[in-house]
């Protein structure tokens, strides 16, 4: 079984993302040991891009904060290695497909693989153009996580089929962001994908409270939560540990009495 | 080739939440591209209401000035709206009324773009919203009006760069989150599939204008046609029809801002690398790790750090030549146009008309030479005289 479909295994998955380096390398590194104690199961960090044309304005924002600290993909595979010495659970990147494409597809994945990534979620490269990845994510083991979104109705079933790691539910139209209410037909999405395949499915996009984790990690198999934790790495800088390290405890409690 | 790729570019890197609208796109245009009745609609918009076709009209004040080919200028700028823009969207708002929307969205960089779907809209009766970087709503001030004018909302776009390729970002944005009843008309052949290539469509009657013409004043086809490019819709219009007449040069001139050593520039072809973003593979400027770089031109219709990816394909096949236009090469063929010709060009298409004066001289008298005029130059007046330092009262 496949690492990141193992952290799904008798249990609700917690997923968190937060940018890389911001507001910088030191404290992105710090952010993920504290939030893997306070019970957080996937780590999906992000890459910062000059265009982040999926994201919100919460995400926009860290995006510059990390650029604006020179930020690169090599530092960031330095950090997960030194990472690896600590942590085993899950990390996958986020990243848009520029960022892979630019840096050399093969090189992305080998230095990917050696620096212990297990995924990678690239928001931009939908189900038609997934072969521009796939072969050099299996030549490295690197697994390509699929979203679906809202709007991919009879489309959900080919995504499914042959997906690795996770279904990256993607729960409302838009950009990722908090939003007061999380208006979804994610119990449709699930049952469709439940009808190819037996990959644990999360929920991602404007889940900010824990009571929206909660509900979203009770109809599917876990939840994610990203801008709402970035907007506090936003707030406090490089004082974002401890109150990260408190919110995503309480999300991790609600998500366990859900 | 692949459907929607043009050689190895093009594509449809976007978002999942937006590729059902993509196929839903795809799947109207097959279908209203074969339809005559739209076409006859289409057809009768263009002529009757842009004024189409467009003059192609004989330079011969600047052609015996420059002592060389003989030059012909496509007087898109005489059409409805000054632009050549008003052809792709007559095309993409009709099909989006015949797709049942009842709202569109358009990224603008000079603001012709938005001045034009803004027009479309108010025709049609849709609803309009148009995305500008807050840096070009400053630079254009007067298309902002003129969209406001025409009913328009026009949203400033604070994040990035403040320009052209920001604005596309916050389009794409909207787009995701609101796909029912909106259509999002991509002002130029860049974007996810199928817009390369429906904005080519709604664009090459350019270039089979140009042809027939042609053969009517002088019998024969011309031996170079020469366009601006920024994601290059007027260019690949103008260029489209002559693409298998090989014996015709496509020249599409960039813009090399303070030039083309130095980090403020806008020419993709001479100095990018190949890259994705905005839905497609093509040449971007960008570093190594693949940000986008800040790109600088004069021209705000020129000022994107990509090219539609046909022309990354027409650039890879040596089927068209891509070169760079400093700022001040521009500046002088606007002024030059406009003294020589009485035609004050669209600072975008004075880096055609520059390309012109360099190679004009030096080809023999027996050859002919099409300028694509995309746009007339009224907007750029004001921020022309700002670069010459001459204070007016705008």
């Amino acid at each position: 079984m496949n690492k990141i479909e193992d952290a799904f295994s008798g249990k609700k998955a917690l997923i968190t993302f937060i940018m890389g380096g911001d507001p910088d390398i030191q404290t992105t590194e710090k952010l993920i040991l504290a939030m893997s104690e306070a019970g957080v199961d996937i780590f999906e960090i992000g890459i910062p891009f000059s265009d982040p044309a999926a994201d919100g304005p919460i995400i926009q924002a860290a995006s510059v904060r990390a650029l604006g600290k020179g930020c690169t993909a090599d530092d960031l595979f330095s950090m997960v290695k030194r990472l690896r010495e600590k942590i085993t659970k899950p990390i996958v990147f986020l990243t848009y497909a520029n960022s892979i494409f630019a840096y050399g597809k093969e090189r992305f994945m080998e230095r990917c693989r050696n620096s212990g990534i297990d995924g990678v979620v690239v928001p931009d490269i939908p189900h038609e153009e997934k072969d521009e990845l796939s072969g050099v994510c299996e030549k490295y083991g690197i697994t390509q996580i699929a979203l679906v979104a809202p709007t991919s109705k009879e489309r959900v079933e080919k995504i499914a089929l042959g997906a690795e790691g996770f279904i990256y539910c993607v729960s409302t139209l838009g950009v990722t962001g908090i939003r007061d209410e999380v208006r979804t037909n994610i119990t449709e999405t699930i049952s469709k994908v439940r009808s190819v395949s037996q990959i644990p499915c999360a929920v991602g996009f404007g889940i900010s409270t824990p009571e929206q984790a909660r509900d979203m990690a009770a109809v599917s198999d876990g939840a994610i939560i990203g801008s709402a934790i970035v907007k506090i790495i936003g707030e406090y800088g490089y004082d974002s540990v401890e109150p990260v390290k408190q919110y995503v405890a309480r999300v991790r409690d609600a998500i366990n009495q859900g | 080739m692949n459907k929607g790729k043009f050689g190895e570019y093009g594509g449809q890197y976007v978002a999942e939440t937006v590729m059902s609208s993509l196929k839903e796109l795809e799947a109207a245009y097959e279908h209203y591209s074969n339809d005559a009745a739209f076409q006859a609609e289409l057809r009768d918009l263009l002529n009757n209401y842009a004024g189409r076709p467009s003059n192609l009209y004989y330079a011969e004040k600047m052609t015996k000035d420059l002592g060389g080919a003989k030059i012909y200028l496509k007087r898109e700028d005489l059409n409805h709206t000054g632009s050549h823009k008003i052809n792709n969207v007559l095309g993409q708002a009709l099909l989006a009324k015949k797709m049942g929307k009842t709202r569109v969205i358009a990224e603008t960089g000079a603001g012709q773009h938005g001045v034009a779907s803004a027009t479309a809209a108010a025709l049609l009766g849709l609803k309009c919203e148009v995305f500008m970087g807050k840096e070009d709503t400053e630079r254009q001030a007067l298309n902002v009006f003129r969209m406001e004018m025409l009913g328009a909302k026009v949203h400033p776009v604070t994040s990035g760069t403040m320009t052209l390729k920001d604005a596309v970002n916050e389009t794409l944005r909207e787009w995701a989150s609101r796909l029912d009843d909106t259509h999002y008309i991509v002002g130029s052949v860049v974007g996810p599939h199928p817009f390369p290539l429906m904005v080519r469509d709604f664009q090459k009657v350019i270039g089979i204008e140009i042809k027939e013409q042609m053969l009517k004043a002088e019998g024969r086809l011309p031996d170079a046609v020469i366009a601006c490019i920024g994601g290059g819709s007027n260019a690949i219009g103008a260029f489209y029809d002559f693409i298998e007449d090989k014996e015709v040069r496509l020249i599409a001139c960039e813009a090399a801002g303070l030039g083309v050593d130095t980090p403020k520039h806008a020419a993709t072809m001479t100095n990018g690398t190949v890259g994705i973003l905005h839905g497609m593979k093509t040449y971007f400027c960008q570093d190594v790790y693949g940000q986008i770089t800040p790109v600088y031109s004069i021209s705000a219709g020129l000022d994107y750090p990509g090219v539609g990816p046909e022309h990354a394909y027409l650039a890879d096949m040596h089927r068209a030549e891509y070169v760079p236009v400093t700022d001040e090469e521009a500046v002088d063929a606007f002024r030059y146009l406009s003294r020589t010709e009485g035609i004050i060009p669209a600072v975008e298409s004075a880096h055609a008309i520059a390309y012109t004066r360099k190679i004009a001289g030096v080809m023999g008298d027996d050859k002919i030479i099409v300028v694509n005029l995309s746009g007339r130059g009224d907007k750029d007046v004001a921020s022309i005289a700002r670069y010459m330092g001459v204070k007016i009262n705008e």
